[in-house]
This record gives structure tokens, sequence and C-alpha cells, in this order.
């Protein structure tokens, strides 16, 4: 590793941040360095690593500069540090200070609230590479393994932005969190990520593509947030990534929408209607409907419980504070200081679910949830739409959110999917129907094994109907290293 | 009736709604609803900054409409509509090469020589087109203007390099550009632009730059190359386009080539070999090159040209006035090359191209026709399949 240290970073790391003459973050950018590359050759398997992959990079920031397409071998993915440009006469957005200049510098009196909302985001990062390192090994297809790969080296980027901050604006404690994020790992036992959904690991690829719509999608629903902050850097670097993070969603609707396809495709030829008849379906491997529809039901849960509780003051005064807006901010239409509004939250009153108006400022997260619901149905829209194509009688459904909960006012307690509660022995009867069992996992498992002729696909997923970059069907995305 | 016009459209099939062009679209010409997400064709101005970064692909989407479809008739949708039939029904009518009822005539009547409707190869990138019309012109600055035949030639063909600064210019290898030659008519008009191939790839005649390189010959008394070919580093040109849906390269690497061409119908040849070079160098046994100039000092890029490896591309020359030499035209090699040319005939992934003077179609289209005949086959037949197929190509003027 001697040599890194010598490596010139201006040259190295693109930066639309001036990071040549900004001595003091370059010093901790080089120390931070040597440890990131570490991490990220111990993780993924080493063929994989000298594998060339047709990888998009962002060479600028503007739209045509961030998409450049080109093959790489990952480690030598160039981890940039970008921010959106910077919008003149910026403005707060929410809270008590809205309508003041946007701030440049972290204000004191909120260093620490700040610093914790760009640790976790942070956290999550990593974590998500870490759960996924190896799924390569059971791609159905180069093109899902370039897209895996992707992902995964975007999400090495946008580590790379909040260490940035932190290094830039926290000073010595930005620091040693900066190294915390690299020392943390994914289902550690000493050191586990920081949110309870990124210590699972990602088992299979009908998981990662549930990964990336649902859990993704908790990211990007945060990143829409804090890119509408009061603290102009970390709006900026949001704005960003989200760009990025539109490919994460991207991978997983169409994950999920092509195995659904090829589900109702070969139930079709062989003249299955009943999708609910899980023996015949299976023994022609492919997943059943059902089984998708309880992958969805674990993972929706699982990512709905990232919102934290319906009613928090945290959230109330990250949003006061203007460090932290609703999604699409700039498109309310109110005060965007909500002292006096109110919101309808879920509570559980007498053995009830019930509907409670609570100030609007409490109830921030809730709004940010019930956002990423209507998100997320579109996608559930889309699915069934291959389903109702292909002449077959089933729905796929969000379920209920108090269905599998652990965090807030539904933990502790058992509903169905329709969102009714239930006894211990009604949720013990049902389950098996509603959520993944191990033998459905074993099944999934089966199914997983690599494929890599350019063109060819797994039998359980269907081709893309675009190729990434407009590259024809059998384009080899991955030129694999021989092991 | 209406004008027929381009229309921008999303796929909505494709489409997973992130928003992300809506956020880049710098005048808001982009919009959604909880279905779909859709462009507003009174505002969206073509500007192309939505198209990389779709992660989808499903932005880049275009259909020629007599009436425009309406945000609501948008929000509808569950997929794209069929490009419909519009009445007249021919290129140059539905002006989905040019959008430019005099520029989409010149490339109707460059592309008669192909017999029939032409098609873009299937897997060729979409082209952006009629981008700056004469109204909206852009402007490029002139960096560079070398001469490409030798000295003591009478034949003065130019290399021209224009920067677009800014300024969108998304040109495709095989499209052309509209230069609008300064002053008037004998009735006071501007001048309408004259039509020049574009000789560099996508990305830049230098790579990652905005500019693009034009292959110029002086024409005597011709008003508009007069003017390219005199035009100094630094100076301003005003440019139309780009032009063309047709002529373009396919992106499949694996497709083969055969291009013939003369004198500056070589222009968009460069674009192709270069873009192939960038794109797959290491890709051998694809391309084949039959080029036919009066000697190897009129021959544009004749020095470069050799300098491309033989197993990169197959290169024949034709010298129709070489001292002592008997005359050589393009038709003679191509029957020369009979063996290799068959084989493309029956081949699907091969695609001819032609691009020149109109005099060169008579010779190659009968050359092509005794080569078929050669092995059994109609070349008539297999003229129109290749040319429905997107494979078949002809440009002479």
């Amino acid at each position: 590793m001697q040599d890194m240290m010598n490596v010139s970073y201006d040259t190295l790391i693109p930066n639309n941040v001036g990071l040549s003459s900004d001595k003091q973050v370059l010093k901790a950018l080089e120390k931070w360095h040597p440890g990131y590359i570490n991490w990220w050759n111990d993780l993924i398997p080493q063929n994989f690593q000298e594998s060339l992959v047709y990888l998009r990079t962002a060479v600028s920031v503007d739209p045509k500069g961030w998409a450049k397409f080109d093959y790489v071998k990952m480690p030598e993915y160039r981890w940039g540090i970008l921010l959106a440009p910077q919008v003149e006469g910026r403005t707060i957005p929410c809270g008590e200070h809205a309508g003041e200049p946007a701030w440049q510098e972290v204000p004191g009196e909120y260093r620490n609230l700040m610093k914790r909302l760009i640790v976790i985001q942070g956290d999550t990062e990593p974590a998500s590479v870490e759960q996924q390192r190896f799924l390569a090994i059971t791609a159905p297809s180069l093109y899902d393994m370039r897209n895996l790969f992707q992902v995964n080296v975007e999400e090495g980027r946008h580590l790379w932005a909040m260490v940035y901050l932190l290094q830039k604006y926290f000073g010595r404690d930005g620091r040693e969190e900066a190294d915390d994020l690299l020392r943390r790992s994914s289902g550690s036992e000493e050191a586990p990520r920081m949110l309870g959904a990124f210590n699972e690991e990602t088992p299979d690829w009908l998981s990662f593509f549930m990964f990336t719509y649902f859990t993704d999608r908790d990211g990007k629903m945060q990143l829409e947030s804090l890119a509408q902050s009061g603290f102009d850097p970390l709006s900026r670097t949001c704005r960003f990534m989200l760009t990025e993070e539109a490919h994460h969603m991207f991978v997983g609707e169409t994950g999920v929408g092509r195995t659904i396809e090829r589900t109702c495709q070969v139930m079709k030829e062989n003249g299955i209607d009943d999708p609910y008849d899980t023996d015949r379906i299976r023994a022609l491997g492919v997943i059943d409907l059902p089984l998708i529809q309880k992958k969805l039901n674990l993972h929706y849960t699982l990512s709905l419980d990232l919102f934290g509780q319906e009613v928090s003051t945290n959230a109330a005064n990250a949003f006061n504070a203007g460090i932290k807006g609703r999604y699409h901010e700039h498109r309310i239409d109110d005060d965007h200081k909500l002292t006096n509004d109110t919101y309808t939250v879920w509570d559980f009153e007498d053995g009830q679910l019930v509907r409670k108006e609570v100030p609007a400022l409490t109830a921030i997260n809730m709004r940010l949830r019930d956002d990423y619901t209507r998100d997320a149905a579109g996608g559930v829209g889309r699915w069934n739409k291959i389903i109702e194509k292909a002449g077959i009688d089933f729905e796929m459904k969000l379920p209920h959110e108090a269905f599998n909960r652990k965090i807030g006012v539904f933990a502790d307690k058992l509903f169905d999917p329709e969102g009714k509660l239930v006894s211990g022995a009604e949720y013990d009867a049902g389950q098996s129907q509603w959520l993944p069992t191990h033998a459905d996992g074993d099944y999934i498992q089966s199914l997983m094994v690599q494929v890599t002729e350019p063109g060819q696909f797994a039998g359980w997923i269907a081709p893309p109907k675009v190729g990434i970059d407009n590259k024809p069907g059998d384009f080899e995305y991955v030129k694999l290293a021989m092991a | 009736m209406n004008k027929p016009l381009k229309q921008h459209l999303i796929d909505p099939e494709i489409c997973i709604r992130c928003y992300t062009c809506e956020m880049t679209c710098p005048v808001e010409a982009i919009t959604h609803d909880d279905n779909n997400v859709v462009v507003d064709v009174d505002k969206c101005n073509f500007c192309m900054d939505c198209i990389p970064v779709c992660p989808t692909g499903s932005i880049d989407e275009w259909r020629v409409v007599v009436e425009p479809y309406s945000l609501e008739d948008q929000y509808s949708w569950s997929e794209l509509p069929e490009q419909e039939e519009i009445v007249g029904g021919d290129e140059a009518d539905t002006g989905m090469e040019a959008l430019d009822e005099a520029m989409a005539a010149l490339l109707a009547e460059a592309h008669a020589g192909a017999g029939g409707k032409v098609r873009a190869p299937a897997t060729a990138s979409k082209p952006t087109v009629n981008l700056y019309t004469i109204g909206k012109p852009a402007t490029a600055k002139v960096t560079g203007n070398f001469r490409l035949t030798a000295e003591g030639s009478d034949n003065d063909v130019r290399h021209i390099i224009l920067d677009f600064g800014g300024q969108p210019m998304p040109v495709l290898e095989g499209q052309s550009i509209g230069i609008i030659p300064p002053g008037t008519d004998a009735d006071g008009k501007p001048h309408l632009p004259r039509l020049y191939s574009v000789s560099s790839p996508r990305d830049g005649e230098r790579q990652n730059y905005n500019n693009l390189s034009l292959t110029v010959k002086r024409e005597e008394g011709g008003l508009c190359s007069t003017y390219v070919c005199d035009l100094k580093p630094g100076d301003e040109v005003q440019v139309t386009g780009p032009f063309g849906a047709t002529f373009l390269l396919p992106s499949d690497p694996d497709a083969e080539l055969l291009m013939i061409c003369t004198g500056t119908g070589s222009a968009p040849f460069r674009g192709f070999t270069m873009r192939r070079q960038r794109e797959t160098p290491a890709s051998n046994g694809k391309l084949n090159l039959v080029f036919g100039a009066r000697r190897p000092e009129e021959l544009p890029y004749f020095g470069p040209l050799k300098k491309v490896p033989e197993a990169f591309m197959h290169k024949v020359f034709a010298f129709s006035r070489l001292e002592g030499e008997p005359k050589h035209y393009v038709q003679d090699k191509l029957r020369e090359e009979a063996g290799r040319v068959s084989a493309m005939l029956t081949n699907p992934n091969a695609h001819i191209y032609i691009c020149g003077l109109k005099e060169m179609e008579t010779g190659v289209e009968a050359a092509l026709d005794d080569i078929a005949r050669g092995v059994g086959l109609e070349w008539k037949t297999v003229r129109d399949a290749m040319r429905e197929d997107g494979r078949y190509h002809v440009e002479t003027y």
C-alpha cells in the first residue's frame, strides 16, 4: 500500500470541490483512502475484481457528463466527490430559519444533530455492498451482474460523499466517524451496521431486487429529505446522489418485473392458469407469484421500519432546524414551518387501530413514510400489468403497514396483511402464507445459478426490454477474468 | 393539414418514475402524475439534457405526429403508441429525417438510390434531428481547416473542424449538418443552408470535445463550398441540424460493414471507422472499405487510412487516373472482391453503405447485380430485403 500515499488525488479522485487547494481535507482523505481500497478489495471475490465491467462513471455533474459508459475494473472505478452545482442565493427551505440564506458551514447549535444524520446515511452505503458481496457468484446473466456491480460502486461513491462531508465540516470528530464507517460491518457481532435492516444478508437475487426496490427506496426518500437541507453542501451532495440512486430503483423494479414476467410466461406455455398451483409451477423452475408476494410483504415491511417512530421529536427538531426537509419540500405550497398544522397518523387505542390528528411537526417521519408508500405502489401497479397482460388472475399488493412491524405503534402486536389484529394462533396459522418460509428460501436458492454466456439468462428470469446504454441483447456487459 | 412535427415521449412500460429527468429538465417540460412521467410538447426544446440521466432508456422515444399527444393522453397510457402512418407516408413528408422541408427534400433525394423506403439499422442509436433551424441556428467556431489533397492537385478537399462550445450538438456518425452561407440571394433573402456529412464520431473529432469535422470539396463557383473552404480558425459559422435518421452506424459490434465511396463520400465512413476504433478497437474482420478517387494524392485521408490495420478494416482503393495504369473504378474493385461481397449478401449481420456522387450508383448497382447473379441470387430481391431490414443505405448527391 506504500505507493497509495503518493497518488495524485487531484487526478485520481474526480472532484468538483477544489480538493487540490484544500490541503487539510485532502490530507484527511489521503489517510482514509487506503482503508477504503482495502475494504473494497477484501469484500468482493477476487475474480470479479479483475473482470472488466461495463460501468457508468460520473465525470462531471452536468447532465452530459455523469453517464459515461466504459469497461472498468472495479478497483479502478473513479470514486469521485461530486456535488450538484451551487444554486445562487439558495435559502433555507423549511423550519424556523426558512427564508434565511442557506448555510455554507455547519451552524454550531446543530452540529451534533447534523453529524448524526450524515453518519447514519453514510453507514447504510457500505452496508448494502457488504450484504450483496456474494451475489455475483449466482448472477442470472452478465447483464444482471453488471447492474449489481453498478449499484455496488455507486453505493461506494455515496460513502465517499458522506465521508467528504464528515472530514470537511466536522474536524476530528468527523474523521473518527469516517474511520468508524469502515470499521463497522454488516452482520458483525462486535461492530454491526447501525440500522437493523442493513445487517441481514442478501441471500439471493429476488431478495436483491426486493431490497433495491423497497429498501433503497427508503434511502432515496432519506436523500430526498436531506437534499432539502438548509446546510448547502449536504443538499448539493444528496441532489447528485439521487441521480445515481435512480439506477438502483431501476434494477429493483425491472428485476422483480422480469421475474414475474418469466413466471407468467412459463405458466402460460404449460397451460397453468392457477397461480396457486405452486408445486407444478416450481417443478418448472420459476418462482410462483404467491412466493413473490410473500417476499414483497417481507421487504416492504422491513423497509417501513427504517422510517422510525410515527411521532418523533427528533424528526421535528431536524425539520424545525432546517436540517432535513420534506419530500419535494420546494413544491409544497404551505408556510414550510408547520407551526399550527396537523397531520393524520396511525395510533392504537383500546385495542383498535385509529387515525389521529397530531401536530404536523412531530409527524415528519410519518409523512415521509406515506410519500414512500405512494412511490412504492407505482411499481406494484406495473408488475400487476405484466400479470394482467399474461391473462393470469392474480394481483400483487402492498400489505397493510401494520403487518410485521418491529418499530412504531404496530410493534409487538400481531396483524395480518390486511391490517386486522389477529391472535397468536391465527398468526401462526397464517404466517407461512404471508411471509417466506425457510422452505421457500431453499427453493429460491436452488434456482440461483450463474449464467455467463452473453445474452443468456437463468430460467427463472426474463431478459430486459432495453439494454444498458442501448446495447444489443447479447452485449458482453462483464468480461469475466478467468478464476 | 398541420405540418407533422416530432414529439418527445417517454415509454411508460420501461420508465420507473424516478423523476430524474423531471429534475434535470431546465425548462420544466417534464411532469408526472401517479401513473406516468410525461413531456409537454409545448415546452420541450430538444436540449437532450434528460437523455443521459435516464437510468432506463425509456426517455429516448420520438414520434412524428400531426396532432401532438396531450399531457392527458400520455397520463392515460400503459404502453407507448406505435408510430402512426402519416399521410403521404414517405421520408420527406414525415420529416423523420430532418423535420425541415428543404432539408428533408434534400435527404430524400440523396437516399433515392436505395430504391425504396429506407430504414435505420435496427441497433443504431436514436438520432437527434433538427435541433437547430434556420430561425434558430447554432454558432460554431472554426478551430481548424486543413487541405487533404496534394498541393499540386486541382482538387481542393478540406478537413474543417467546428467547435460548438457550450451548445449541445448531438450528432451520430452518418448524420449531416447544414451550413448557412452568409449574405443574401438575388431576391434579398438569406441563403438556405447546404448539407455536409459529418466525418467525425459522436464523441467529437477530438474525443470528449464538443467538436466535429466536415470533409468539403471546393466546387467551381460553389457559393457555400467556397465559403467553407476559405474559413479561417476563429471564424464563426451558422449551423443547422443535425439531419438524417437512416444512414447510421449499427451499434451491434458484430455488424459487418461494406462501405463504398468516392471522394468526399468518405466522410461518413471516417466517422464510422473512428467510432469502431474507439468502441471496439480489438474487433477484427468486420469493416470493408472500397474507395475510389482519381489519384492517391486526391483521395481524402489516404495517409491516415493506410495506417488503419488491414485486419481491422479491409481496404481496397480504385484509382481512375493513375499514370501508366488502366482506369479502375469502385465497381471494378467490387467485382475483384466478389467472394467477400457475395458472402455479405447472405449474411444477416452485413450492412452495405454507398456514398458519393450520383454517377457512381449505376456502376455499383451493376457490379452488385453481377456478383449476386454469380451466386444464384437476384440483386433487387436481396437489396429490397436488406433495405427493409435497415441494412442497405445509399447517400449520393
